[in-house]
């Protein structure tokens, strides 16, 4: 089953998830107003200004839509402004947005422009191989809630990667790199999502437990 | 291991800025308001193009106080120009710190024959073009992003239009070619033969591609977006308008749903005046600022 995923695309680096998705084999969906977020099965919130996303999202009246389709517990991936987007507090006191990460986010984290960078990550869940990762303009995660996994850090112990349930986040862009890992992560919580065949119920496909308990 | 200032993260920025606005404004009070209305980042320059137009004379980089003052008065990328071929404002422009720098066909050029070694700086640059072997020569000497000049200061959009269009049919022919054909292309174009190689084979720019010159209602924005821009720059339009704030959120608003008609039709409403514009025959030669650079 193709997994419909809604692609934020009220601004920023969307065209570059849209691809990413495509490149795997699922079927991206823009979003611009809420009617868009129907039967998708997962959203990705891309990189772009997070001052500006935020205005936008408040115009089209997009927070609550995406919000319930969080609670249904669909996966929301977002990246760099997206990860700003998810945070429950932003250093500064700007409000939040869509507080979905128990999480405090510091803006514009390592400084201007000039200091946007890029770098091999380690990111243990996603195997051996480290994540090449584009920072630009990034934000970093100053402060993590108990439910909160922190996916990866810098070498000096800033959080650039975080999960809680179904909302992960990142302060790169695995889109600008040709990574595909965490779009495929998102893409498996979604069909898990969409078809609660694993882990409950048992329904259709054999398991370990249910051949072994029988 | 960890390298700053890459081509990646000089082109990536600009891919942050697709699909939103880009405004020119001269104080840190604009710079707010250009914020507050949803621009993805602010041009700091003394003045808007139309005023440029106006005042004759040379126009160079602007004050960096100035230019200060606008960095720090909003949270998003701030922007700045230097005249074409003035290494030196871009020197400076960096020590500064701004985000991005417009090597400007606004400003008068300081070099007939030379553009900026644009490689030789960790700041990244957007640079203007007509055409197709314009923008990759560009490209070429490092720029990270690509705008159509349009013809500035003159809220008339004809010039953007046929820039952007003249921009993707170039493209077009070129990946409609025989592998065999591009040789001659490059030399036609004047552009390198590898970059002339790889528009061919993506059917797009290196780089991202805005669209800027002479935008001033939102149904504008919407119809550079619609014929294939990445997102807009706007100068005088917002400011010279009649109500800038309004203005500037019903363009962020047009660009975002540019091809929904009902949404076009409910941010153009009440918006007051769009700038005076100014017909294209009016301006004589030498004052066009779209055939500066090379």
């Amino acid at each position: 089953m193709t997994m419909r995923i809604g692609v934020l695309a009220l601004q920023g680096a969307f065209a570059e998830h849209v691809a990413t998705l495509r490149a795997i084999g699922a079927e991206p969906v823009e979003v611009r107003l809420p009617s868009h977020l129907d039967d998708v099965e997962g959203l990705i919130i891309p990189g772009g200004e997070s001052t500006t996303i935020r205005r936008l999202i408040a115009r089209w009246g997009l927070a609550q839509p995406i919000l319930d389709l969080a609670s249904s517990g669909a996966p929301i991936f977002g990246t760099c402004a997206g990860m700003i987007v998810l945070s429950r507090e932003i250093v500064g006191g700007e409000a939040p947005v869509l507080p979905l990460l128990d999480v405090t986010v510091e803006r514009n984290a390592f400084g201007r422009q000039l200091d946007s960078f890029e770098t091999e990550l380690d990111v243990p869940v996603l195997g051996d191989t480290p994540v090449h990762a584009v920072f630009i303009r990034a934000p970093v995660i100053s402060g993590v809630g108990p439910g909160v996994d922190v996916m990866a850090s810098l070498p000096d112990g800033r959080i650039v990667a975080v999960r809680q349930r179904n909302v992960i986040a990142t302060s790169f862009h695995p889109e600008l790199a040709g990574e595909t890992r965490f779009h495929r992560l998102l893409v498996t919580m979604a069909s898990e999502h969409a078809d609660p065949g694993e882990g409950v119920g048992r329904r259709q496909y054999p398991t370990r437990r249910s051949q072994h308990g029988r | 291991m960890t390298d700053t200032s890459t081509w990646a993260t000089k082109k990536g920025l600009a891919q942050m800025l697709k699909g939103g606005v880009i405004m020119d404004v001269v104080t840190a009070e604009h710079a707010r308001i250009a914020e507050d209305a949803g621009a993805v980042a602010v041009m700091a320059l003394e003045r808007v193009p139309s005023d440029i137009r106006a005042a004759g004379g040379v126009a160079r980089m602007s004050d960096p106080t100035m230019i200060e003052g606008i960095m720090s008065a909003v949270s998003i990328p701030v922007m700045a120009k230097a005249r074409i071929g003035h290494f030196v404002e871009a020197q400076i422009l960096e020590a500064l710190g701004v985000d991005y720098i417009d090597e400007s066909e606004v400003l008068t050029p300081a070099d007939e024959r030379n553009h900026i070694d644009k490689h030789a700086f960790k700041v990244p640059f957007v640079c203007g073009c007509r055409n197709v072997g314009e923008a990759l020569r560009r490209v070429s000497e490092g720029a990270a992003m690509i705008r159509t000049k349009g013809e500035a200061g003159t809220g008339n959009i004809v010039e953007a239009v046929r820039q952007l269009r003249d921009v993707l049919a170039e493209i077009r022919r070129l990946q409609g070619m025989r592998e065999d054909e591009l040789f001659v292309a490059a030399k036609e174009l004047g552009a390198p033969y590898e970059l002339v190689r790889q528009v061919a084979a993506e059917g797009r720019l290196p780089v991202v591609n805005f669209v800027a010159g002479g935008i001033s209602t939102p149904a504008d924005a919407a119809l550079v977006m619609q014929l294939g821009a990445e997102g807009v720059f706007v100068g005088s339009g917002i400011f010279k308008s009649e109500d800038p704030a309004r203005m500037a959120n019903a363009i962020v608003q047009a660009t975002t749903h540019f091809t929904d008609a009902k949404i076009l039709a409910e941010v153009s409403k009440g918006l007051g005046a769009p700038m005076r514009g100014i017909a294209l025959e009016s301006i004589p030669d030498q004052e066009r600022m779209a055939v500066r650079g090379w």
